[in-house]
C-alpha cells in the first residue's frame, strides 16, 4: 500500500521538479499559495497530465511518460475532496453520496455506507439539496461521497479553507476519526499549520514547485529549516502524550516521555494518545531548574543543536525524553546563557501556549 | 378561429413536420453543442460556421441547395432512393428535413451556451468518482444544462413550425402533402376574398407559438428550482 510520484512540468509562470512517496495515513502537502500543491493533486487524479514523470498507486502505474501510459481519471480510483465542495447541485446529499456506486464493480467500500453516514453525522441532511447545506455540511457530504466510491487513495485540496474558525473546529474531529478508520493513503493539501500539526502523519513542505523538506510530522515540525515556511509565529513541534488524571484544579495531566504536563480543558478520555502542539516562541529555556515560577510545565531537556537564523533569533532543537522540541529564543539570550550543543537545560512551556490537544494516532 | 378541412390538414401537417424535425435533430444538436462547448480540435471554427450557415443564408438558397442534394437526381437523393427507397423532395419528410436544417443552428446555439455554463469542475468531480465520460455527460452535464436544452428545443420547434422559404423551395406547396401552416397562409393570401380563412390560420399560429414559449418558461423555472441556485459551496 502506497504511492510514488515523480513529476516535471512547467506552466508559463512556474515549473515543477519533485518526487516523493507515501503510505497509508495522511501525508500533508504544505506550502505558500502558488507553491504548486494543487497541481500535484491534479497530476494524481489525472486532471493534469505532466510533461514528464511517473506515478504509481499500490504498484499500479497511473501515468508514465516514458511508456506513454496515462490511466483515465475515472479508472484511477482516487477520491477527491475539493476546497469548493463541488456537490452536484441537482442531487440530494444521499444521491451525491451514492454517485459512485454504479462504478464500484464488486469492490467493497472501506467503510459501509451506513457507518459512513453515522461517522460523518449526516443522517439529518440526507434528503437536502446542496443549496440548503452549510459549508461544513457540504464538506462532510463531499467526504462521504469520495469515500463511498471505495477509492484506493484520497486527495483533499484545502477542504477546510472555505470554512470559518468554529466550523473548522466542528469538522476536524470527523477528519480525526476518518484517519483511524480508512486505511488508505490520504494526500492533504493545506496552508494551515494548525491542520498540519493536527492531522499529518507525514509532511511534504513545498515551495516554488520543489520539495523543501519531507518526513514525519514530528521531524519536520521540530526542524529549524521548516521555520521560514511555517512562519516564525506558527512554527513549533508536536509532542505525543497520553492523557492521565483529571486534576481537581481543572487541569488534566498529560504524560510525555519527558515528564508530565498539566493542561487546561483537555477533552480527551483518560488513556487516549493525543498530540500537543507547542509553539517554538513559547518555549523558554533555563540553565537550572527554576523555582518560584508561575509556569507549571517544566521539562528537562538536552540541546541537540542550535540553528542561527537570518534575523535576531536562534532556533534551539531540544531532546525531551525520546521526542524533540523546538524553542525560539533571541540571539542575545543564547550568548548570555552560553548555550551549546549537548548542554542540559530546562524547557518551560507556558500553559497558554499549549494548543488544543489533538486526538487520534 | 374555425378552420376548414384544408386548414386543419395544413395545421396538423405543420405539427407533424415540426415535431419530427425537432426530435430527430435534437440528439445531433446536443452532441454537436457538447463537442463545440467542451472539445478543442482543428477546424472547430469551420464546423461552427457551417452549423450557423442556415441562419445567414437566404432560406430560398438553403431550399435550393437541398433540392440539388436531395432531389431525385441529387447525389444524396439518389442514394437514399436506391438504398432505402426514401424520397424527400416534394414530400412531407422533405419539409421535415428543411425545417430541421433551419432549426438546427438555433438549437445548437442555445444548448451550447447551457453546456458551457455547467461548471467543468463538477464534471471533474464526477470522473474522480469513477464515472466514465458518457456517464458524466448523462448524469451531470445534461441534467444541469436541461433548462437550456429545453429552451433550444422550443426555439427549434417554433422555427420548424414557421419555416417557409426553404420548405416551399424544396418541397413546393402541395395541399395535403407539403402544404404547411405558413405555405397555406401564403397560398390563401394570393386569392382575393380568402382573408377570413387566412386570419384563422394566423390565430392558430399565434396560439401555438405563444403557448410553446409559456410552457417552456414554466418548465425551465421548475428545473432551475430543482437544480438549486447555488452550485455546491
Amino acid at each position: 500500500m502506497g504511492f510514488e510520484l515523480s513529476l516535471r512540468h512547467s506552466f508559463p509562470n512556474m515549473s515543477f521538479d519533485l518526487s516523493f512517496s507515501g503510505g497509508p495515513g495522511i501525508t500533508v502537502l504544505f506550502g505558500p499559495s502558488g507553491a504548486g500543491k494543487t497541481s500535484v493533486l491534479r497530476a494524481f487524479t489525472g486532471i493534469l497530465t505532466p510533461h514528464s514523470g511517473r506515478a504509481t498507486l499500490n504498484d499500479t502505474v497511473l501515468f508514465d511518460t516514458t511508456t506513454n501510459t496515462n490511466v483515465a481519471t475515472h479508472k484511477r480510483r482516487i477520491g477527491s475532496v475539493f476546497q469548493d465542495g463541488r456537490l452536484f447541485p441537482h442531487l440530494t446529499a444521499l444521491q451525491n453520496i451514492r454517485f459512485g456506486k454504479p462504478y464500484l464493480k464488486r469492490r467493497a467500500s472501506l467503510i459501509p455506507e451506513d457507518a459512513l453516514i453515522d461517522l460523518l453525522g449526516l443522517e439529518a441532511l440526507l434528503h437536502n439539496v446542496p443549496s440548503t447545506l452549510s459549508g461544513g455540511e457540504i464538506q462532510r457530504v463531499a467526504l462521504a461521497r469520495a469515500l463511498n466510491a471505495a477509492p484506493d487513495m484520497l486527495v483533499m485540496d484545502e477542504p477546510l479553507a472555505a470554512l470559518d474558525g468554529p466550523r473548522k473546529d466542528a469538522i476536524l474531529p470527523y477528519f480525526d476519526r476518518l484517519k483511524t478508520k480508512a486505511a488508505i493513503p490520504i494526500l492533504y493539501v493545506t496552508h494551515s499549520v494548525d491542520e498540519l500539526a493536527r492531522l499529518a502523519d507525514n509532511v511534504v513542505l513545498m515551495k516554488d514547485g520543489e520539495i523543501v523538506q519531507h518526513g514525519s510530522v514530528y521531524d519536520v515540525l521540530s526542524s529549524p529549516n521548516a521555520i521560514p515556511l511555517l512562519g516564525v509565529r506558527e512554527a513549533g513541534s508536536v509532542l505525543s502524550a497520553t492523557v492521565g488524571e483529571a486534576l481537581s484544579n481543572g487541569l488534566t495531566r498529560l504524560d510525555t516521555s519527558a515528564g508530565a504536563l498539566e493542561l487546561p480543558s483537555v477533552s480527551a478520555q483518560k488513556g487516549d494518545t493525543v498530540r500537543v502542539r507547542i509553539l517554538a516562541q513559547d518555549v523558554i529555556l533555563a540553565g537550572e531548574k527554576p523555582v518560584g515560577l508561575s509556569a507549571r510545565n517544566i521539562l528537562p531537556a538536552v540541546i541537540l543543536n542550535i540553528h542561527q537564523g537570518r534575523g535576531p533569533g536562534a532556533a534551539v532543537v531540544l531532546k525531551v525524553g525520546d521526542q524533540t522540541l523546538l524553542s525560539r529564543i533571541t540571539d542575545a539570550s543564547r550568548l548570555d546563557m552560553g548555550l551549546t550543543e549537548g548542554q542540559h537545560v530546562f524547557a518551560i512551556l507556558k500553559a497558554s501556549s499549549i494548543a488544543r490537544p489533538v486526538q487520534g494516532e | 378561429m374555425i378552420l376548414d378541412a384544408a386548414g386543419w390538414t395544413a395545421l396538423l401537417l405543420s405539427l407533424k413536420v415540426a415535431i419530427t424535425a425537432t426530435f430527430l435533430s435534437l440528439p445531433f444538436a446536443i452532441w454537436l453543442a457538447w463537442v463545440l462547448a467542451r472539445k478543442e480540435f482543428v477546424g472547430k471554427a469551420w464546423v461552427s460556421a457551417c452549423v450557423h450557415l442556415p441562419l445567414v443564408l437566404p432560406p430560398v438558397v438553403t431550399g435550393y441547395l437541398l433540392l440539388i442534394a436531395f432531389g431525385r437526381n441529387g447525389v444524396l437523393g439518389r442514394f437514399l432512393y436506391d438504398v432505402f427507397g426514401i424520397t424527400l423532395a416534394f414530400r412531407w419528410t422533405g419539409a421535415a428535413l428543411a425545417a430541421a436544417i433551419m432549426a438546427f443552428p438555433l438549437m445548437v446555439r442555445a444548448i451550447r451556451l447551457a453546456i458551457e455554463a455547467v461548471n467543468p469542475r463538477l464534471e471533474e468531480a464526477a470522473a474522480t468518482l469513477g464515472a466514465p465520460n458518457w456517464a458524466v455527460f448523462a448524469r451531470v452535464t445534461l441534467p444541469l444544462a436541461a433548462p437550456g436544452v429545453l429552451a433550444g428545443t422550443v426555439m427549434g420547434f417554433a422555427k420548424a413550425m414557421g419555416e417557409f422559404g426553404a420548405t416551399i423551395t424544396f418541397v413546393a406547396n402541395i395541399p395535403g402533402q407539403t402544404q404547411t401552416l405558413p405555405s397555406a397562409i401564403y397560398a390563401l393570401l394570393q386569392i382575393p376574398g380568402q382573408e377570413g380563412p387566412a386570419a384563422a390560420l394566423v390565430i392558430w399560429a399565434l396560439i401555438i407559438s405563444v403557448s410553446a414559449v409559456f410552457v417552456s418558461e414554466w418548465l425551465a423555472r421548475r428545473m432551475a428550482k430543482r437544480i438549486g441556485a447555488s452550485h455546491g459551496l
